[in-house]
């Protein structure tokens, strides 16, 4: 008997199994007391204090103000830096630093930093999520180089975890980010910059 | 309301003063408690070793004992939590007895519904929050309620007072090296607090505590919060 | 199925108490756990008292646990099922030693002899890195703690933070020795510590064809899998190699992506005390051009459907390894990690171990008594597993079936007989009562004989009273024609 068969013996044997509609229904009881949202207003300064809660750098900006705010980031620290595609050219239109657009992987290591957007952002945690779609790059890019500036629009913002999880494709690679890489591996001591970016910058645009 | 004192066997057998304060307290507010000669034990030692048959025994002969009254007070919130969480888990036809069962503190509070019992004891005190009674039984604050009205006391607060002694029960033996050590940690808090008196509603924790208070000499002495509860300027503690 | 063979690294460990015995007595070991869960409790506390909708966050989270045990069969089909479509492939393992063949065969496969590996309990419980040495494959450990523990050739001792009985200065001198990129003038600050750690690994992330992990959860309704981390090693991991290879126990399933707003609200509050933790990532079997080509899940069995058939000891499947109860414990803090003698330690490891690798051996038959009951972890744990019930469970098992205890069982015995009947405990308090003057001359007794002196090595033992109080109330008609006696307790 194959392993998959004898597990799947022992487990019917101990809770049989039952039909579909069944574990449906039963599913569909399962007691969801909790809030949905904890925060109705003021989602935009909630999001800037909880994401600068984890030590990384929150700037607000208008669309309009956008392209200068990018530029002063980027010209404070030299070299190259990756963009991936679908990030609105206007945004980049003033950038002095040399931009990539679409770095291969080999290349990220020896990059400055990476700019992209991003798909949701949870205010309430302080969180920014990718779904590596347009304008996001590949997973890779907002990983291998110490610098991540994200640009997070207005309406991306969800004020809690579950209208965050609700706008989002499972069927994309997703990535959430709640501040820079970090590790309390050491007598529990917050660390920031491990493996990851060691430097988180988050641009809301209203 | 026919009111029967549920002792417990440690408290029978080491802690008498303990169920005398009981009888004293109850009677100074009124009412008269029946002490039914066939207890002996809620069974809490040999279910929590794991001897569950033995337990079982136990839990039928207080079943029979208590059955007849209206409302059953015990001296020790490990115990009540055992015969409230346990008792009719081991035999479900003990569960309309086993919400009878009230710990000092829970009878005087929310059946009885006074906080100051007219007790008088002038002297520092630290009381030590047991873990059942905290954790099993949710007695809340209401040990403290009743300690604050007591005339003449200075009340101080436990450091890490929620933190574990280290006694229970066999656990003390099984593992004597780890209880020790939580011991020792809350011989630390006690004396920190420069209390003459640690309170508690349970005995069997201030036994654990207190033997290692006389082992170090440490000048503090274990009460009962009954005893404190019981004591007046004419007949104190 | 369940042997000793479940966990096969750890074979012939002492018994909790031996065990336990030298933790105690270690002052720098002590320090450090005292400081690190001292931290993360207050931590914990303030995290979750930030959300007035805890309770029922945690009530539906060991709803939706119970539902997906109650109904494992399902969701396991449908899992397998939806990972195969996106691309990826499933594999089933009856216990370690065939999960580490499978895992050893596909990387063998790819012609690799290098894996880097995300921190992964299951991977820690089959022992897959011993495994993998044996057949010539090394295995990187890349979270910075499991890194301390791999280099300084240890076994972790915490859930969420394996190096956590190790300061500062240990991991100084462990990288000193032993990691040959370590600077030579490096210090003990945290920061320069993994600013070492980042460099010594970066090489290895980029050139890296193989990545083992484990998995948080898996959505089976959707074939996602999920990995909650901080460092960004587990995003490397899960991002850069060609193949990757996910193990995961058989209970890690959630039905729907909708739950895991109830899971990210409970474990990283929990865990870490973070309201979220700096990196999760989702992936649905292998995404064309971005991240591995091959992507691979073992499902591991390994005692869990043992413990599925105890209707008591289920409870502890729903564990979505927190920690929350190691670092509320107070026996964890003072016993440390290694005396639970598996990679779970404290509570969770108590009760977790047993059912998993069965109750015969002397570790295992100890570990449910290595707990005071205090209740702490209960109060604790995020999806409201009763520790203290279980471990009252599996006492009453280790009694019937474990290792024999006959001096326990005989004193047992005769306190139950003498207790079943209220006239044998008035003539054993008489016979105590009569004894007082010759045990405790002092009023106290500074020494009992037997077993029982475990109690009095630092403890002393209350002297007898003159008399029992079922005595007194009988000899004074409950009190009504009492003298107060002169003598007190």
């Amino acid at each position: 008997m194959s392993a998959r068969e004898e597990i799947l013996r022992r487990i019917d044997g101990i809770v049989p199994a039952r039909p579909a509609a069944d574990v449906a229904a039963d599913y569909a009881r399962v007691d969801r007391g909790y809030a949905r949202r904890h925060h109705e207003d003021g989602v935009l300064d909630l999001l800037a204090e909880r994401v600068a809660d984890y030590r990384a750098t929150v700037l607000r900006a208008s669309e309009a103000d956008l392209p200068r705010v990018i530029a002063e980031r980027l010209a404070a620290r030299p070299g190259a830096y990756g963009v991936p595609s679908g990030l609105p050219d206007e945004w980049l239109a003033d950038v002095p630093a040399e931009l990539v657009r679409d770095p291969a992987v080999a290349d990220l290591d020896g990059l400055a930093g990476a700019v992209t957007g991003c798909a949701a952002a949870i205010a309430e945690t302080g969180t920014i999520v990718l779904d590596h779609g347009a304008g996001q790059g590949p997973r890779a890019l907002s990983l291998v180089p110490d610098y991540h500036l994200i640009i997070v629009r207005a309406a991306q913002v969800a004020p809690d975890v579950p209208e965050a999880l609700e706008r989002l494709d499972p069927s994309r690679p997703l990535t959430m980010v709640s501040g820079p890489s970090a590790t309390s591996d050491i007598e529990l001591s917050r660390v920031e910059g491990v493996h990851g970016p060691r430097t988180l910058e988050v641009v809301i645009a209203e | 309301m026919k009111v029967a004192l549920f002792l417990t066997c440690v408290n029978d057998t080491m802690y008498p003063e303990t169920g005398k304060a009981m009888v004293r307290l109850l009677r100074r507010l009124g009412h008269d408690v029946e002490f039914p000669a066939g207890q002996t034990c809620c069974g809490q030692m040999h279910l929590n070793t794991g001897y569950r048959t033995q337990a079982k025994h136990l839990v039928k002969g207080f079943a029979e004992t208590f059955d007849g009254y209206d409302a059953v007070v015990t001296p020790s919130a490990s115990c009540a939590a055992m015969i409230r969480d346990w008792h009719p888990r081991l035999a479900p036809r003990t569960a309309g007895l086993a919400s009878r069962v009230h710990e000092l503190t829970e009878f005087l509070v929310d059946v009885l519904g006074v906080t100051d019992v007219g007790a008088y004891y002038p002297h520092r005190v630290t009381y030590h929050p047991t873990c059942h009674s905290l954790r099993m039984l949710h007695v809340g604050d209401r040990p403290l309620r009743l300690l604050k009205e007591v005339r003449g006391i200075d009340l101080v607060d436990l450091p890490d007072a929620t933190q574990c002694c280290g006694f229970g029960g066999t656990f003390a033996l099984k593992n004597a090296e780890v209880s020790a050590a939580m011991c020792a940690d809350k011989v630390t808090a006690v004396r920190e607090t420069g209390a003459e008196t640690l309170c508690a509603a349970d005995n069997s924790c201030l036994m654990h505590i207190g033997g290692a208070l006389t082992r170090t000499r440490a000048g503090v002495r274990t009460v009962h919060l009954a005893e404190i509860l019981a004591s007046t300027e004419e007949e104190p503690a | 199925m369940t042997s000793q063979n479940a966990m096969p690294t750890y074979l012939g460990m002492p018994s909790f108490p031996d065990a336990a015995r030298e933790a105690v007595a270690d002052a720098r070991l002590r320090g450090n756990l005292a400081h690190a869960t001292g931290t993360i409790r207050e931590r914990r506390a303030a995290a979750v008292a930030e959300l007035d909708d805890w309770e029922a966050l945690r009530e539906s989270g060991k709803q939706l646990k119970d539902h997906v045990l109650a109904n494992l069969g399902h969701y396991l089909r449908r899992l397998e099922e939806k990972v195969t479509e996106a691309g990826g492939t499933v594999h089933w393992a009856r216990d370690a030693a065939e999960a580490n063949r499978i895992v050893a065969d596909l990387v063998k496969a790819t012609g690799e002899t290098e894996v880097v590996k995300v921190k992964s309990m299951a991977t820690q419980e089959i022992g897959l890195n011993e495994a993998l040495a044996e057949e010539g494959i090394a295995a990187y450990e890349t979270d910075l703690a499991e890194l301390i523990v791999q280099l300084g050739h240890d076994r972790p001792s915490h859930i969420l933070v394996p190096a956590i009985h190790r300061n500062r200065s240990d991991i100084r001198d462990i990288f000193r020795k032993e990691m040959p990129d370590a600077p030579a003038d490096l210090t003990d600050a945290p920061a320069d510590l993994a600013e070492a750690a980042r460099r010594h690994l970066r090489a290895k992330f980029l050139s890296a064809k193989v990545a083992v992990s484990g998995v948080n959860f898996a959505v089976a309704d959707t074939g996602t899998l999920v990995v909650l981390e901080s460092e960004g090693n587990g995003r490397m991991c899960l991002t850069l190699p060609e193949t990757l290879i996910s193990v995961m126990g058989v209970e890690k399933i959630v039905p729907t992506m909708r739950d895991l707003e109830v899971f990210l609200q409970l474990l990283p509050r929990s865990s870490t005390a973070e309201r979220m933790n700096p990196y999760t990532s989702a992936w649905t079997g292998v995404h064309p051009g971005d991240g591995p080509r091959d992507f691979h899940l073992v499902l591991l069995d390994n005692g869990r459907t043992d413990t599925l058939a105890d209707e008591v000891g289920r409870q502890a499947l729903r564990c979505i390894r927190c920690s929350a109860c190691l670092n509320v414990c107070p026996v964890y803090e003072r016993a440390g990690g290694h005396a639970y003698g598996s990679p779970y330690p404290g509570p969770i490891g108590a009760i977790l171990s047993p059912q998993i690798r069965g109750i015969g051996s002397d570790v295992d038959a100890s570990l449910p008594y290595a707990s005071s009951l205090c209740g702490a972890c209960f109060e604790a744990c995020p999806v409201a597993i009763d520790i203290p019930e279980v471990l009252v469970h599996l006492r009453a098992r280790a009694v019937e079936d474990g290792p024999r205890h006959p001096v326990e069982r005989a004193a047992m015995t005769a306190a139950g007989w003498t207790l079943r009947s209220p006239a044998r405990l008035a003539l054993a308090q008489r016979a105590a009562s009569a004894s007082r003057r010759i045990v405790a001359p002092r009023g106290r007794i500074r020494r009992l004989p037997g077993p029982l002196n475990a109690w009095t090595e630092t403890r002393d033992a209350p002297a007898p009273p003159k008399e029992s109080f079922r005595a007194w109330w009988a000899r004074t008609d409950g009190g009504r024609t009492d003298e107060r006696t002169e003598e007190g307790q």
